[in-house]
């Protein structure tokens, strides 16, 4: 616009005229950088497939959205840049065993993202989070594949055929020992330390319970994820599997084992944290939080799967908009019970 | 260390001009003063074209209970009665003198003298303020002696002066806590016995420290000498966020009092005027001077850079050309001016606007910081949920509506929206989510007053 006096064209806007430096794109690289850790420590124990994996979960996420945008939705720019493909990408690969044959995880990435994002709007329309709706449908599809678990570390850096050796996963073992009781698997449990630490069977994001923490810290650190969300989620999933553990403990293994073992940190300290699939406000997804957290217990404990992170989350996720209309923050100048759950 | 308790964000304070004093800007040739400068009706011309006047003659009068008088800021003669675009965009009736000498009224005390003692009694010092034309100068323009006329059986037990400027870049109000503390003091003394309070904090964040260590020191040393009472007047420091200069906000900080939906300050006991409202009132009630000057802040990244910028004490009326003039014109790079802090303030699109009363700032903004960016899907981050100072989901508001259901976003609170801007800031996806805020409250408040004139027509 052309003004009188200035003699130079002005810019006219309604305030406010300052604009915050995070943008979507910055949020969904620094969730890139916080699984780092994660990454890292699976390509240690898995070697180059675990590598190859990560890739090619990424690419094929990034090339999906791609296409849809340009080709489907008919728009001259693209969306990948924005990171969020990305992101879905490394934490459907970490969602799989590192074995999987890359034809299924593409398949799995053409879910994740074309049905359960892009089907939707693209990003911030999913109702489900797109990860675990890829994951869940590779396991219903490819069910052999999905539950050969390597066992990490025992093969070459640069081996490329992991079922050479491979073993049920903790979560798996206690959910089979049955009637046997705990007693009979005890001596092939790993430790608490090797939990922590790593070094235990399962999916590629599941190795390393510290991994998964720091890059969940740096999230809580930058703002992006309240701490409180996937503390409450792993409280209830000590919740229900401490009741079970003080019942029978000879038939159920204790909470510290549960929260450490399979995805549960992956899915506290990234899914349950996923801002698209989670309620609006911070009350909303605290309930949302500790409601899935038991809900991974119950399923966990009396489910037909060994693990129940990815259902209790995906279960949950339809469950928002319930959140969003009961559960408000509390607003100004209403007296200090208004707001609360209407 | 105190502050509000529900959202708020932390914008770059960018107070480049912190550290300039404040410099008196000459008459210019021509001034346009509008009638209208603050909220409530306009004020009622009571001069022609030739008339001559004087810095101090009244140009109109108030025209009701909610309105204030204007005053002529130079001596000069009576152009003529026009209209001139104001920062908001609007057309304005204005008093355009052109500008002979600098001759004030008589009345007018314009010693540098500091004047202590206050004779006058509550009702003469809300008289005098409404006389004096003095509005809210920290932009609201509201009125100021309204706001100190309690109705019967509302009680006030606390005074607040609000030097919080939480506005990025504006150091007006800092500067005159800095030079002007004394003037300060007796304005903020003059408006407690106004409004019958026996104690006054004055809030100021601690991004100026200088300014809080002063007023400390100048209320030590004051009671010491036994001119103020001990313990009556405070310096309150608080931590900084914005908007903490919002009224509602302001109060919950200092006293954790929230005042209630709808509701004035007077319901919960407390007035709240700005650091320059509370000078302009010693000028009023002390020295018998009208609200015919303000500081403002000339500044941006690149005139600040090349030397220039500051705080100028600026006659109504003045066209921002005289400022640009002073401060050796348009910076290169500049792609938006901005009237106002950067949160609140208007673009304005011609120089020929003139300071208000509630002008505070003028900002330079370069290419870099005024383009827009592209909007994005909203992702449900809930960041603006978490800014809002009022508690209230912006981006439901948002699409509500869009979808122009305006009963739904009247029970979700949209009137209680202060449009500080926050929901906006802190969007990642740059939606302009106020926007469409502020079209909803105008389609509710419509709403609103279609009920209201239904119930009365019954």
């Amino acid at each position: 616009m052309s003004t009188q006096a200035t003699g130079r064209s002005l810019v006219v806007a309604l305030p406010p005229h300052e604009r915050s430096e995070v943008s979507v794109a910055r949020i969904m690289w620094s969730v890139v950088l916080a699984l780092m850790p994660t990454t890292l420590v699976g390509i240690w124990f898995y070697g180059i497939r675990a590598a190859v994996v990560t890739l090619t979960a990424v690419g094929a996420s990034v090339v999906v959205e791609h296409v849809i945008v340009r080709y489907f939705f008919r728009r001259d720019t693209t969306t990948v840049t924005d990171g969020s493909a990305v992101v879905t990408g490394m934490l459907l690969a970490y969602n799989v065993p590192a074995g999987i044959p890359l034809w299924q995880l593409v398949v799995g990435a053409v879910v994740a993202i074309g049905v359960a994002k892009m089907a939707f709007g693209g990003i911030g329309n999913n109702p489900f989070n797109p990860a675990l709706v890829g994951r869940a449908f590779m396991l219903v599809s490819f069910p052999v594949d999905m539950t050969t678990w390597p066992v990490p570390g025992s093969q070459g850096f640069a081996t490329w055929n992991l079922d050479a050796v491979t073993a049920a996963t903790p979560l798996g073992l206690v959910k089979e020992a049955g009637a046997g009781g705990l007693s009979a698997v005890a001596d092939q449990l790993p430790s608490y330390g090797s939990l922590f630490l790593g070094n235990i069977g399962g999916c590629i994001g599941e190795a390393s319970a510290l991994a998964v923490v720091l890059g969940g810290l740096y999230l809580v650190w930058k703002g992006f994820v309240p701490w409180v969300v996937p503390l409450l989620y792993l409280a209830g999933l000590g919740l229900v599997t401490g009741i079970a553990w003080a019942i029978d403990p000879g038939t159920y293994i204790d909470p510290l084992y549960h929260i450490l073992a399979g995805g549960a940190m992956l899915g506290a300290w990234f899914m349950v944290t996923d801002m698209t699939t989670s309620p609006m406000s911070l009350t909303g997804r605290m309930v949302f939080a500790a409601s899935a957290g038991l809900l991974a217990g119950i399923i966990r404990l009396f489910g037909g799967y060994p693990e129940g992170v990815s259902y209790s989350i995906l279960i949950m996720n339809a469950l928002v908009p319930v959140f969003d209309r009961h559960f408000k923050p509390r607003k100004f100048g209403y007296g200090a019970s208004a707001g609360g759950a209407a | 260390m105190k502050t509000f308790s529900i959202g708020g964000i932390h914008p770059p304070e960018n107070k480049l001009t912190a550290d300039k004093p404040i410099v008196d800007l000459a008459p210019p040739a021509q001034v346009a003063i509008p009638v209208s400068q603050h909220i409530g009706k306009p004020a009622e011309l009571v001069v022609e074209r030739g008339t001559e006047v004087k810095v101090g003659t009244l140009l109109a009068k108030a025209s009701g209970f909610i309105s204030a008088p204007v005053h002529s800021s130079v001596s000069g003669k009576v152009k003529k009665i026009d209209t001139v675009v104001d920062a908001q965009g609007y057309r304005r009736q204005a008093v355009v003198i052109a500008v002979d000498g600098d001759e004030w009224e008589p009345g007018i005390d314009t010693t540098p003298d500091l004047v202590q003692s206050i004779p006058m009694d509550a009702t003469s010092i809300v008289a005098r303020i409404a006389e004096a034309g003095i509005v809210g100068a920290g932009g609201a323009t509201f009125p100021t002696a309204v706001k100190y006329s309690v109705p019967e059986g509302k009680h006030v037990d606390t005074l607040l002066i609000n030097g919080v400027e939480c506005e990025p870049y504006l150091t007006a109000d800092h500067r005159l806590m800095l030079e002007n503390a004394d003037e300060l003091i007796v304005g903020t003394r003059v408006l407690m016995k106004a409004a019958g309070v026996a104690r006054a904090w004055i809030g100021i964040e601690n991004n100026k420290p200088d300014a809080i260590a002063h007023l400390q020191e100048r209320l030590q040393t004051l009671s010491a000498a036994g001119e103020i009472p001990e313990g009556t007047l405070q310096v309150l420091p608080l931590e900084v966020k914005y908007p903490q200069g919002g009224e509602k906000q302001l109060i919950e900080a200092a006293t954790g009092r929230e005042v209630p939906s709808g509701k004035l300050p007077l319901d919960v006991g407390c007035v709240v005027s700005n650091v320059s409202t509370a000078i302009a009132v010693y000028h009023a009630v002390q020295k018998n001077r009208p609200f015919i000057d303000r500081i403002v802040t000339v500044t941006g990244k690149e005139l600040v850079a090349r030397g220039d910028g500051g705080n100028f004490r600026v006659r109504i009326g003045t066209p921002v050309s005289a400022l640009v003039e002073a401060v050796g014109g348009m910076p290169e790079d500049t792609a938006k001016v901005v009237m106002g802090g950067p949160m609140t303030g208007k673009a304005i699109t011609s120089f020929d606007v003139p300071i208000t009363k509630g002008s505070g700032g003028l900002i330079f903004m370069r290419a870099a910081d005024a383009r827009r960016h592209a909007v994005g899907n909203c992702i449900r981050c809930s960041r603006c949920v978490g800014a809002c100072p009022m508690g209230l989901e912006p981006y439901l508001l948002e699409k509500l509506v869009q979808a122009e259901m305006w009963e739904d976003a009247e029970r979700e609170g949209i009137m209680d929206c202060i449009e500080c801007g926050s929901c906006n800031f802190a969007c990642p996806s740059n939606r302009p989510i106020l926007d469409w805020i502020r079209l909803g409250k105008g389609r509710v408040g419509a709403l609103r007053r279609s009920r209201a004139a239904a119930r009365a027509g019954k």
